[in-house]
C-alpha cells in the first residue's frame, strides 16, 4: 500500500503516541494520588492498576475497530443499547437506591455506559448520511435518538450519566454545524423549561441543588461533602500540604476521597500549583483528541471522535466543578484518577475509537 | 470508488465540493469547541485559583480548627431479671489486652513477652495483625479479649515493662446462672453481617453484640437504648486531645421477666440428665412461670465468643443442647388431649359421651379386622365419660372420636390452640399440627383413612404439639376456656428513668362449651387422675398439699405392629415412648398450669407427672406466696397511677 511509506509504526498500530502519553501520564498520577486516598492502601492501588491496565489494553484492540465497521454496525449497536437500557429497568439490579446494573451470567455492567457510546455513533452515522448541516427535520429525528435512551437512564435514576449521554448526542450535532440559531433557541427552551425540570426532579436530587447555593443549612447532612471539599481545596494554597500529608483528607474529614472528590485530595496536598498542573495535562489530553478527531479523513469519524472528547472535558469539568461548590453534587467520577472501573473502561474505549477515526485512512480514488 | 460515504444505499452522492465544505465545517465548529473549553477550563481554574490562593487564609483557618470529630458512645445494655428481681443476664466490665503501636518499640519482642504472661492464641495474632495494618500509629489495637482477674494482674504488675501494652475495661454482658433459663434468656453475640442488615446502624456504632436468641432477640430494640455521642477535639494528627460536648447514650430498659428463677431451677433440676421440657403458666395472665428444655447450654459462651470446635460441640451433640424444645419440640401429645376430645364430645352429646362405651381392650372399626389395642391389654370394662379420662381408656375415645368425626376434633385442639402458634412473644416458634382430610391431601396425597381418625382421638398419628401449646391448652381448662396469650416480659424499666411498662394480659381464644356442667365434669375427672384412687397419676397426688387436675400421656415413637408387643426394655433408649402430663393447680382459681414432656422417659404417669408436683409444690408453697404478691401488686398500683 502506497499510504502506509510514509506512515510511521505508530499510526500504522493505528495509535497516537502524544495522545497515549499524556492518557499514561494521567493515570500514573491517578495512582499516586489514590494511594494517598485510600490512606495507604497499596492493595486498592494495585487494583486500579490492575483495572488501568485491562483499560488501556481494551483501549488497543478497540483502535483496531476501522470506523468503517463502526458506521455500518451504529444502528445496530443503538438498538442493542436500548434493549438492554430497557432490560435495566425490568431486570437490573438495585445498588444504592437505583438500578443501574445488568447482570448477564457472572458478567455485571452497566448499559448505560454503553450509550455513552452508541449515542453518539448513532447520531454521527445519522447525521452524516446526507450532506451537512443536517435539516431541521433530520435535526429532529437525531434528536429523538438521543432523548430516549437519555430518559431512559434518568428513570434508574442516575441523572450524571443522562448528562453525560445527552451531551455526547449534543456535541455531535453542534460539530456537524447546526445553525447557531437553532442552538439559540434551544438555550431559551432549557431556560424556559428548567421550573418545570425542579418538579420533576427527585427530592434528593433537589437537596443537592439547594445545598450548592447554602451549604451552611445542612452542615452534618447534605451540605458536608461540599463544605469538607471546599475547606480541603482552599486549605491546600499554593504549594499543597505534601503527599500523604492532607490533614482533611487522612483525618477522614473528607468523604468518598478516592472516589468522587478525589481532586480534593490532590488540591489539598498539591495546592494550586499542582492544580494547574493537571488541568495543563487534562486540556493537553483535550486539544490533541479535538484535533486527531479533526484529521479523521471522513465526517462520521470528526463528529464521533470530537464529541467522544468533548465528554471526556465535560467529565472533567463537572467533576472539579462539583468539588470546588460550583455545580451540584453528582456523582460523577474524576476520569482516570478516580478509584473505579466502569466509566474508566468506556472512557479508554472512546479513546481508542478516536485513534481508530483518525489513524484509519483509505485511498480515495476521486 | 464513486461514493465517499462508506455505505452507498442511503446518500446521495456527496461531492467533491461537498466533501471538503463539510470538512471546513466540522474543523470550524471543533475550534469553537476548543476555544469554548478553554475558555470553561480557565473558569474553573479561576475558581481553583480563589479558593486556593486568594481564600487561602480563611480555608487555612477551617482546616486547622476543623479538628472537631464525632464519637459513638454505645448505650448500657438493660438488665435481665426474673419476676422477682434476680438477675439473669448483666453486664459486668471485661479486660482486654490492647497494644498502641507508636509507644512500642519492637512489636514482636513485645508481642511474645506478652505471650509469656497471658495465653494469644494465633486467631488473637491473626485479627491484631490485621487491625495494626489499618490502624493508625496512635490507636489502641486490641490483642486479647477478656483476660482473666488472674491474667489482668499478672500484666499490671509488669507493665513498667511493657511498654505501649495496656488493658481496657469495658461492659461485657454475662449471665451469673450461666446455664438457668438459657433458651429463653437467649443470649448475645457478635453483630454480623446479617444482623447488620436490619439494625440502624448509626444507633449501633460503637456496640459489638446484639441479641441472637430468646428474650435478648426478642427485646434487642427495647435492651439496646440509644447512642449517644461525643465531640471530641483531635490535634492535627487525629490524636484525640478532649472532650468538647458529650451526649450521654440513653440506657436500654431494664426487663424483668415473668419466669421465677427459683421455679425454673426446680424444673430444670427435676427433669435432671433427662432431655425434656417444663413449661408453667399462670392460667389468668398468661405469664409464663417457668420456660424449660433440657438439657441447656451455657450462655456465656455466646457472650463471650465461642470457639469454631466448642461450637461444633454442641451443635453435634446428640442431644441437642441448642434445641428450644419448650417452643420447637413437636410431640405427639398422646392421651393428655383427652379431656379436650372429652368435653367436644360432651358439647356435641354424642352417644358415648353420654352412654359410655364398654372396653373390651381392642377396638375395630366396622367392615374392618384390623384392632385398634388399648393400653390395657384386658379391657376396661364398661367407662363412662368420667372413668375414661381417669383411667385413660382408649377404646372409648376410639368410639368417641368415631362418634365426632377428624373435623370436629380438630375443631376442639384448634380452639385449645393444639397446631397453631401460641403468638408468645418469642421468635421462631413451632405451630405443631393437628391433621385434617385436606391437609392431608395436600401434603402425602393421600386420601384420609378412617383409622386416621381415631389415633387422632386419643393424640397419636400425625397430631403434633409443642411444651408450650400444651401448658396454654392445660391453661385454658383451667380457666373454663379462657385461653390467654403466653407472655414472657412482667415488666419494662425504660433506660432514661421515663416510666414502667406492664404485662397487659390479652386473651387469645375464648372456648364457647354451652354447659357449663361439661367443664366441671372434665375437670373433676382429671382431678381424679391425680387424687382418685384408680388415676393414672394418684402416686403423684399423694400427699400434696393442695389439689390437682391433670392428665397424664404417653406418645409412641415407634409403631407397634399388630402381632407385636410393646417391651420397654427391649426398645433402644431414643425409641422409648415419650412421657407427658399436663395439669394445673389449684383446681379452683388455678395459678399455675404445668405441661411436662420426658423424651423417651416412657409412661408419662411415671415420668412426667413427678416433675410436675414438684414444680407445683414449690410455686404453691404458702412462703413463696408474697413473694409474687408484691411484684404483682407494685404492677396493679402502678398501672393505675398512669391511667
Amino acid at each position: 500500500m502506497p499510504v502506509d511509506r510514509d506512515r510511521t509504526l505508530a499510526q500504522r498500530m493505528h495509535l497516537d503516541l502524544p495522545l497515549i502519553l499524556g492518557l499514561v501520564l494521567l493515570s500514573g498520577l491517578g495512582l499516586v494520588v489514590l494511594y494517598s486516598a485510600a490512606g495507604e492502601n497499596s492493595q486498592l492501588v494495585f487494583r486500579q492498576g490492575t483495572r488501568m491496565a485491562f483499560a488501556f489494553a481494551l483501549m488497543f484492540v478497540v483502535a483496531q475497530v476501522s470506523p468503517q465497521f463502526l458506521f455500518r454496525w451504529a444502528p445496530w449497536l443503538y438498538f442493542a443499547g436500548l434493549g438492554l437500557l430497557v432490560a435495566v429497568l425490568v431486570f437490573g439490579d438495585v445498588s444504592q437506591g437505583a438500578r443501574r446494573w445488568l447482570s448477564i451470567g457472572p458478567v455485571r455492567f452497566q448499559p448505560s455506559e454503553l450509550a455513552k457510546l452508541t449515542v453518539p455513533m448513532m447520531v454521527a452515522c445519522y447525521v452524516t448520511a446526507r450532506p451537512l448541516p443536517p435539516s431541521p427535520r433530520r435535526l429532529l429525528f437525531a434528536a429523538g435518538a438521543v432523548v430516549v435512551p437519555v430518559l431512559l437512564v434518568v428513570r434508574q435514576p442516575d441523572l450524571g450519566t443522562a448528562l453525560l449521554i445527552a451531551g455526547a448526542g449534543v456535541f455531535v450535532l453542534f460539530l456537524a454545524g447546526v445553525r447557531w440559531r437553532y442552538i439559540g433557541g434551544c438555550g431559551v427552551l432549557v431556560a424556559a423549561a428548567a421550573p418545570v425540570m425542579w418538579y420533576l426532579m427527585h427530592e434528593y436530587q433537589r437537596e443537592r441543588i439547594r445545598t450548592l447555593f447554602n451549604p451552611e443549612q445542612d452542615p452534618l447532612g447534605a451540605g458536608y461533602h461540599i463544605i469538607q471539599s471546599k475547606i480541603a481545596v482552599g486549605s491546600g494554597g499554593l504549594y499543597g500540604k505534601g503527599w500523604l500529608n492532607g490533614t482533611q483528607s487522612q483525618l477522614e474529614f473528607l468523604p468518598e476521597r478516592s472516589t468522587d472528590f478525589v481532586f480534593a485530595v490532590f488540591g489539598e496536598e498539591f495546592g494550586f500549583l499542582g492544580v494547574v498542573l493537571l488541568l495543563a495535562a487534562y486540556m493537553f489530553v483535550v486539544v490533541r483528541g479535538l484535533q486527531l478527531a479533526a484529521d479523521a479523513q471522513e465526517t462520521f469519524g470528526r463528529l464521533l471522535g470530537g464529541s467522544l472528547v468533548l465528554v471526556f472535558f465535560v467529565y472533567i469539568m463537572i467533576n472539579v466543578g462539583m468539588v470546588c461548590g460550583l455545580l451540584p453534587v453528582v456523582g460523577l467520577p474524576l476520569p482516570l484518577i478516580s478509584y473505579g472501573g466502569t466509566s474508566l473502561v468506556t472512557m479508554m474505549a472512546a479513546f481508542g475509537i478516536l485513534m481508530s477515526v483518525n489513524t484509519h485512512r483509505r485511498l480515495l480514488s476521486d | 470508488m464513486k461514493h465517499p460515504r462508506w455505505e452507498t444505499h442511503l446518500s446521495p452522492v456527496l461531492t467533491a465540493q461537498d466533501r471538503v465544505r463539510e470538512a471546513h465545517l466540522v474543523r470550524r465548529r471543533t475550534r469553537v469547541a476548543l476555544v469554548l473549553s478553554l475558555l470553561i477550563c480557565a473558569g474553573v481554574a479561576w475558581r481553583v485559583f480563589n479558593l486556593q490562593v486568594l481564600e487561602f487564609e480563611h480555608f487555612r483557618t477551617l482546616s486547622e480548627s476543623n479538628r472537631v470529630s464525632l464519637l459513638a458512645v454505645p448505650p448500657t445494655r438493660g438488665i435481665i431479671y426474673d419476676r422477682n428481681g434476680v438477675v439473669l443476664a448483666q453486664n459486668t466490665p471485661a479486660y482486654s489486652l490492647e497494644v498502641t503501636p507508636e509507644a512500642v518499640e519492637d512489636m514482636n519482642a513485645l508481642i511474645a513477652a506478652l505471650g509469656e504472661l497471658v495465653e494469644i492464641s494465633d486467631i488473637d495474632l491473626e485479627r491484631f495483625h490485621t487491625a495494626l495494618a489499618k490502624a493508625r500509629r496512635f490507636d489502641s489495637i486490641p490483642l486479647r479479649f477478656r483476660l482473666s482477674p488472674e491474667e489482668v494482674a499478672r500484666i499490671a504488675v509488669n507493665r513498667p515493662y511493657l511498654p505501649g501494652a495496656d488493658f481496657k475495661a469495658r461492659l461485657a454482658r454475662t449471665y451469673p446462672h450461666g446455664d438457668l433459663g438459657a433458651h429463653l434468656i437467649g443470649y448475645v453475640g457478635r453483630i454480623d453481617e446479617r444482623d447488620r442488615q436490619s439494625i440502624d446502624t448509626s444507633n449501633y456504632r460503637g456496640t459489638s453484640h446484639i441479641g441472637k436468641t430468646g428474650v435478648e432477640q426478642q427485646y434487642e430494640g427495647v435492651l439496646h437504648g440509644r447512642a449517644g455521642y461525643e465531640h471530641v477535639e483531635i490535634n492535627a494528627f487525629g490524636r484525640t486531645l478532649r472532650v468538647l460536648e458529650r451526649r450521654d447514650p440513653v440506657p436500654g430498659s431494664d426487663i424483668y421477666l415473668t419466669i421465677d428463677a427459683g421455679l425454673q431451677a426446680v424444673a430444670e433440676k427435676a427433669l435432671g440428665e433427662r432431655n425434656g421440657s417444663v413449661v408453667a403458666i399462670e392460667p389468668s395472665s398468661g405469664a409464663v412461670l417457668a420456660f424449660v428444655s433440657m438439657p441447656t447450654f451455657d450462655p456465656n459462651l455466646f457472650a463471650y465468643g465461642i470457639g469454631q470446635e466448642e461450637y461444633a460441640g454442641l451443635l453435634r451433640s446428640p442431644r441437642r443442647p441448642l434445641f428450644n424444645r419448650a417452643l420447637n419440640g413437636q410431640y405427639p401429645p398422646g392421651s393428655t388431649i383427652k379431656p379436650i376430645v372429652a368435653l367436644a364430645g360432651l358439647e356435641a352429646e354424642t352417644e358415648t359421651a353420654l352412654e359410655g362405651a364398654y372396653c373390651g381392650g381392642w377396638y375395630s372399626l366396622p367392615d374392618s379386622r384390623h384392632r385398634y389395642r388399648d393400653w390395657k391389654k384386658t379391657g376396661h370394662g364398661d367407662v363412662d365419660l368420667d372413668r375414661a379420662i381417669v383411667e385413660s381408656c382408649d377404646v372409648f375415645f376410639y368410639r368417641l372420636s368415631v362418634d365426632l368425626g377428624i373435623e370436629r376434633i380438630r375443631g376442639a385442639l384448634v380452639d385449645f390452640g393444639i397446631g397453631v402458634p401460641t403468638g408468645i412473644d418469642l421468635s421462631g416458634e413451632s405451630s405443631g399440627l393437628v391433621p385434617s382430610p385436606a391437609w392431608k391431601e395436600a401434603i402425602k396425597g393421600q386420601p384420609w383413612y378412617p383409622g386416621e381418625t381415631l389415633i387422632t382421638g386419643i393424640g397419636q398419628g400425625y397430631t403434633l404439639a409443642t411444651p408450650l401449646q400444651l401448658a396454654s391448652a392445660a391453661s385454658a381448662l383451667g380457666t373454663h376456656g379462657v385461653r390467654m396469650r403466653p407472655q414472657v416480659v412482667l415488666r419494662r424499666e425504660s433506660g432514661d428513668g421515663s416510666g414502667s411498662e406492664f404485662l397487659i394480659p390479652e386473651i387469645a381464644g375464648t372456648i364457647k362449651i354451652g354447659e357449663e356442667e361439661s367443664w366441671n365434669r372434665v375437670i373433676v375427672a382429671m382431678e381424679d387422675v391425680v387424687h382418685g384412687a384408680r388415676g393414672t397419676a394418684r402416686l403423684t397426688g399423694q400427699g400434696a398439699a393442695y389439689r390437682m387436675a391433670g392428665k397424664t400421656g404417653t406418645a409412641q415413637v415407634i409403631g407397634i405392629a399388630q402381632n407385636e408387643e410393646y417391651d420397654e426394655d427391649e426398645v433402644a433408649p431414643h425409641l422409648r415412648d415419650h412421657g407427658l402430663f399436663l395439669a394445673f393447680a389449684p383446681v379452683l382459681r388455678p395459678r399455675i398450669a404445668v405441661a411436662v414432656v420426658v423424651e423417651n422417659g416412657g409412661s408419662g404417669s411415671t415420668s412426667a407427672a413427678p416433675i410436675a408436683r414438684q414444680v407445683m409444690d414449690y410455686y404453691l408453697a404458702p412462703e413463696s406466696e408474697p413473694r409474687d404478691g408484691r411484684l404483682m401488686a407494685e404492677a396493679g398500683v402502678r398501672r393505675s397511677a398512669f391511667n
